[in-house]
């Protein structure tokens, strides 16, 4: 056992956990914060993607120690003050979610990729960039409309912003 | 997973220190082969020395005609270097094609050198382009650290701190991606320097990684597409599965290597 | 139609649980005490087992408890069953061999469960699990159903002599059939195969089950797509406990696509290992033992004849089918080769003598039951396959053919039972050609050469079976459940509602679209609208969602049971306005006399309901109403499908350039909902054509596609955006007019796919999944 402690969502968390842990399951089982997901054995599905240090990651294949010192944002911690952010109102306005198990890996993947691409996406460099998530519900149409929307929507909010 | 111990090695002496702790110890750096092995209980170290903190393993330096790249470099620092995109731009495409952008941000060049999976993108770059491995103890030239599959010429507690090489005046990278896996079925990596031209094979040798002599002698005299496109691939030397006969990668790669030099 | 009401793009309910990761799936449950089971797996494909030896395991570090199979077997646990009697030419019953939750003598396929361990953590019950010690005797495997029927194969269990389940036949007589091809004036001949798939929810099967030694009660958390049918087959056969000891909740479940219809070893271990270690025991599959486990889909191997006459009429079809069963009958497997499959070769065409066999198979394989679209995929692929490799060889336009063929009345009897109610396919095909622009495909054509790529076209006329069919017809075919609906409105005191429904949502949307059906009917806000499913604690029976049967019987029950509440509603509001019931309005939120401007707010009749100050004399109070909907037939989607590839020829890769869906749904409740579902179902279909593919060792058994890293799933860079549309004629059978949207998108589109591939290389002999090494070797064998 070893005690990892770090930044999730905002606040700083510790815990002691079996250095076999990995990250995934620091964050469901001892954080409770069950909105990620595991789907695959083998780094393909990508529905256990968190953001750390602002990065898109695969949380099941991060060891919980790994990640000791960084700063973790999950699926829980993207909605400030009860408003959904705008990658997840587009996915609700665009359907681009059907049973929701893949979700809140694509919409981290989204934010991250429109974090990269701002509103230069287009929709050819969205599916290439949805390699590492796996959806069996939606074909990927809607979410590639959503992501597209969202890229588009903050890009229009940013510049309404300068 | 089987149970194991980490450790977080504060510099490369660290690390090798950690290291001889323990006989069934590895080093980890991005750990996304190696991690993904350990879950399916496919490897079981006893000890796992994280080299990703290591500072003077970071990094992009272009000087005196050379290019350095640390070993802790990620994937996705490559492929968005503009120093690399300005020394060798195939091989910041190269790591633009790497397993997806989750994996390209933890992943590392040097992890990957070291693995030597046969299906891995950088080797065959590493090949053609004459790159050195920098280790903590020597250098070794690409063409003699890829030894086999999942094999180099790295001694157990050796570890790859950066690669070196000069850029090429042309380079080109082409890969097709296995349907399933998104690994490379076949990468054929293309360089023209001043050592002449040297052309790389992934995914589709039986013994892992390998330089294509054919074609460059083919190329040597013509760098152009047309040169090599009657060169052939013997395919008892390559691999076979349910994805693609040995047949099969014998044409990609005449296909790939067309391609790579077009993309030159 | 309102903004919230039927036929309008309502955004989702449900959605914002799932956007914010407050979705309450299977494995995110967590209660007091709870420990982790993790199965000791056979790596064989057949072989005997001598011994079980769970001493060391016992000792080791977090271990609770270890148990096996003849444990099981002497609580009394019952065989897992196939729910569904299918009888032979002969008469004979269907051969069913034993299926043990945990095997005690036999294994029969890699991956089939022997023992589990239950520990503190789920590391601990693995490493432990890897300690248990079993004494196999390896017998020789069979894995492809041809091969089993042959001579000298392993025989698989004693029940079924030569691996044989069931030879069985449907529809015109086969001396008649045989005549009618006789004097044809042309026959085309194909041998179809329908590949093996996994279905792969990206939700892993789970199941939590919890034992109150108290109460002796148990509780099931688990991933089923039907709930109460898990508590019946668990209650009624498994012996497990008696119904009202047994509560089984389904909550958010990531997908299903028919795998998680049936009942699985898993769920029934987890609760007897409950209750013989005294702690509830959660199971999370991984990936690597759902490609094991999961029931896979497919896999048939056929033979087709249809003949035609000198005016390119068809006159005769006549397949042989061998449906591979893997190794042991899953709970609907035998239904899905014979009344799902069979009933629809006659597609969308006018065929006066269809004859079909039939013979089911064990392999040592994963169980093989219903994946979206069940049989009537493999129907299509055989049918519209056929028909364009016709075209080809009469030198015929494929739509041409198709159109001269086609059910141009209704309601039309087929030779395979299946009654048509409704339908316009040239409609749908006049509606894709024209989206495809199919006109133009020459010059697209002539343009991709010029840049090294073959390009081409193909078409794919569907028609399906969906809702499943009326009780009694089904019992009479074999089923050994009813097929009908429940549904419970409870509108409360102060008007809001709650839709109790024994569908269940896996992915569909039904909080959304149930809410919609209500909102419509009274003019109330869709918020005030809930809908409760996936509890048997909650609501009393369902049959659950599978055959895109939730909106055609699922919401009819639903309208039975708003009928009832209108009823007495609006006999309470002509009581407050002294009115006459029959001039009551109840719409926008509110009772209205009809032509007055007398009003009673909703939520007031509601409210007058449960005072019951004044009510009519002699009426009880309250405002809930329940119903049992029992469907008068299927419902018959039908479409067409239209795919354009371009194919690079120097690698066999495969680019889908268009694809074109035009369906006929009847009518829609939620086109946003619809569309997804389309979409889906296409992005299935063209996984098995182009990617997906079971692939077993025939020599050893061993999978040899057990992870994404050998199976090939769907990426969102293999595939296009979809030009969906709809070409609606009701369905006369259900009162919405609803015909089913879930698996339209799966059937159609694998043979549009292979149309377009082979049309593309000049080559027909290729079969799904078209890889590009497969494609590659197809281009240069037409060189």
């Amino acid at each position: 056992m070893t005690k990892v402690t770090m930044t999730v969502n905002g606040r700083q968390v510790s815990g002691d956990v079996e250095e076999r842990t990995l990250l995934v399951h620091f964050i469901r089982d001892r954080l409770g914060l069950t909105g990620t997901h595991v789907g695959c054995d083998t780094s393909q599905c990508g529905a256990c993607v968190v953001h750390m240090d602002g990065k898109s990651i695969k949380s099941c294949s991060t060891l919980a120690v790994q990640a000791a010192g960084s700063s973790i944002t999950t699926i829980e911690g993207l909605a400030q003050g009860g408003e959904l952010h705008p990658v997840q109102a587009a996915f609700k306005a665009n359907h681009g979610l059907q049973c929701g198990f893949c979700t809140p890996g694509m919409v981290m993947t989204a934010v991250d990729m429109i974090n990269r691409y701002g509103g230069s996406l287009d929709e050819k460099t969205v599916r290439e960039n949805l390699e590492g998530n796996i959806c069996r519900c939606t074909g990927y149409h809607n979410i590639v409309k959503a992501i597209l929307a969202a890229a588009s929507d903050m890009s229009a909010g940013r510049q309404a912003a300068e | 997973m089987y149970a194991t111990n980490y450790h977080r090695a504060s510099s490369v002496a660290d690390a090798v220190h950690l290291k001889g702790a323990s006989d069934e110890s590895k080093y980890v750096s991005g750990g996304m082969t190696l991690i993904p092995t350990m879950k399916q209980r496919l490897a079981a170290p006893s000890d796992l020395v994280d080299l990703r903190h290591i500072a003077e393993m970071k990094g992009i330096t272009v000087s005196g005609g050379s290019v350095r790249i640390g070993a802790a470099t990620t994937h996705a620092e490559v492929a968005q270097s503009s120093d690399i995109k300005a020394a060798c731009p195939a091989l910041a495409h190269l790591a633009s094609l790497i397993g997806d952008p989750h994996v390209r941000h933890m992943g590392t060049i040097g992890g990957s050198i070291a693995n030597n999976d046969p299906a891995a993108d950088y080797p065959s770059a590493m090949l053609a382009l004459a790159a050195t491995i920098v280790t903590d103890r020597r250098e070794i030239a690409a063409d003699d650290f890829f030894t086999g599959l999942f094999e180099t010429a790295l001694a157990d507690d050796e570890i790859v701190v950066a690669v070196t090489f000069r850029p090429p005046e042309r380079a080109g990278y082409c890969k097709f991606p296995n349907p399933a896996s998104r690994y490379a079925m076949t990468g054929v990596f293309v360089a023209k320097g001043t050592d002449g031209v040297r052309v790389g094979v992934t995914g589709a040798g039986a013994d892992g990684v390998f330089r294509h002599a054919a074609m460059e002698a083919a190329l040597a005299s013509d760098f152009s597409p047309q040169a090599i496109a009657s060169v052939t691939t013997d395919p008892s030397d390559l691999l076979s599965d349910i994805h693609g006969s040995a047949e099969y990668r014998a044409n990609l790669v005449t296909v790939m290597a067309r391609r790579a030099v077009a993309a030159a | 139609m309102g903004v919230e009401g039927i036929g309008a793009r309502v955004e989702r309910k449900e959605d914002k649980r799932f956007l914010t990761g407050k979705g309450r799936y299977t494995d995110d449950m967590v209660v007091p005490g709870m420990k982790y089971a993790a199965f000791v797996r056979s790596p064989h494909a057949h072989a005997k087992i001598k011994s079980v030896d769970g001493s060391t395991a016992e000792g080791m570090p977090g271990v609770i408890g270890v148990l096996n199979g003849q444990q099981m077997l002497d609580d009394g646990i019952g065989n897992l069953i196939c729910g569904w009697m299918i009888h032979s030419k002969d008469g004979s019953p269907m051969k069913m061999g034993a299926w043990r939750p945990l095997a005690h003598e036999t294994v029969r396929y890699v991956g089939d469960a022997v023992a589990v361990v239950v520990a503190d953590s789920i590391d601990e019950a693995r490493d432990a699990a890897e300690a248990v010690v079993v004494d196999y005797e390896e017998l020789p495997a069979v894995t492809e159903a041809a091969t089993a029927l042959t001579g000298g194969q392993p025989q698989i269990h004693p029940e079924a002599g030569g691996n044989l389940i069931y030879d069985w036949a449907i529809g015109t007589d086969v001396a008649e059939t045989d005549a009618a091809i006789a004097a044809a004036a042309h026959v085309t001949e194909m041998t179809i195969v329908n590949n093996r798939l996994s279905p792969n929810p990206m939700e892993p099967r789970a199941a939590l089950g919890i034992y109150d030694g108290a109460e002796d009660h148990y509780t099931c958390y688990t991933t089923s797509q039907n709930p109460h049918v898990a508590r019946l087959v668990m209650s009624a056969f498994y012996n497990v406990a008696p119904e009202n000891k047994l509560r089984v909740i389904a909550p958010d479940v990531g997908g299903g696509f028919g795998s998680k219809i049936f009942i699985y070893p898993e769920e029934i271990v987890c609760l007897w290992a409950s209750k013989r270690t005294g702690v509830p025991v959660k199971w999370t599959s991984d990936r690597t033992e759902a490609f094991l486990t999961d029931a896979h889909g497919r896999d048939h191997l056929s033979t087709v004849k249809m003949a035609f006459d000198s005016d390119n009429r068809i006159t005769a079809l006549k397949v042989d089918t061998i449906a591979n069963f893997g190794a042991y009958m899953s709970l609907f497997s035998s239904s899905v080769p014979t009344y799902l499959y069979a009933t629809l070769l006659s597609g969308q065409y006018d065929i006066p003598a269809i004859h079909a066999n039939v013979r089911a198979v064990y392999t040592n394989t994963a169980p093989v039951d219903a994946y979206r679209g069940a049989g009537r995929p493999e129907a299509t692929y055989l049918l519209e396959r056929t028909i364009e490799t016709a075209a080809r060889e009469l030198g015929v336009s494929p739509a041409e053919l198709r159109r001269k063929n086609f059910i141009r009345s209704f309601p039309h009897q087929t030779p395979v039972i299946m009654n048509y109610d409704a339908g316009d396919y040239e409609a749908s095909l006049e509606a894709a050609m024209k989206e495809a622009d199919w006109a133009g495909f020459d010059a697209r054509k002539a343009e991709a050469e010029g840049r090294g790529k073959k390009r081409g076209i193909g078409m794919s006329c569907y028609i399906e079976a969906c809702g499943i069919a009326p009780s009694a017809a089904v019992g009479s075919l074999g089923a050994g459940v009813g097929l009908w609906e429940s549904a419970e409105v409870r509108v409360n005191a102060v008007g809001t509602i709650e839709v109790l429904t024994g569908s269940h949502s896996h992915g569909q949307g039904h909080e959304t679209t149930f809410a919609q059906l209500v909102a419509d009917r009274f003019g109330v806000p869709i918020d005030s609208v809930s809908i409760v499913h996936g509890d048997t604690d909650k609501v009393q029976m369902g049959m659950g969602t599978y055959g895109s049967r939730s909106g055609a019987v699922g919401m009819s029950a639903i309208v039975k049971a708003l009928d009832k509440v209108e009823v007495k509603a609006k006999k309470i509001a002509a009581h407050l306005m002294e009115a006459d019931e029959s001039d009551i309005v109840i719409e926008n939120g509110e009772a209205k006399v009809a032509g007055t401007d007398k009003t009673v707010p909703w939520f007031q009749v509601a409210l007058a309901a449960y005072t019951a100050h004044n009510l009519p004399a002699g009426m009880e109070p309250g405002l809930k109403e329940g119903a049992f909907y029992d469907p008068s037939n299927f419902t018959f989607p039908a479409g067409c499908y239209i795919c354009e590839v371009e194919i690079d020829p120097e690698t066999g890769k495969t680019e889908i350039v268009q694809f074109v869906a035009a369906d006929d749904f009847g009518n829609i409740i939620n086109p946003m909902i619809v569309e997804g579902q389309v979409h889906g179902g296409i992005a299935q279909g063209i996984g098995q054509a182009l990617l997906e593919a079971v692939h077993y060792d025939p020599q050893t058994g061993q999978l040899l596609t057990a992870s994404y890293m050998d199976y090939a799933m769907p990426r969102a860079d293999d595939l296009p955006s979809f030009k969906v549309s709809h070409q609606n004629t009701p369905c006369p059978g259900n009162p919405l007019g609803i015909k089913g949207c879930g698996e339209a998108g799966a059937i159609g589109s694998p043979p549009a796919l292979m149309n377009a591939i082979t049309d593309a290389i000049g080559n027909n002999d290729l079969t799904m999944p078209a890889t590009p090494q497969k494609v590659w070797a197809a281009v240069h064998a037409a060189q």
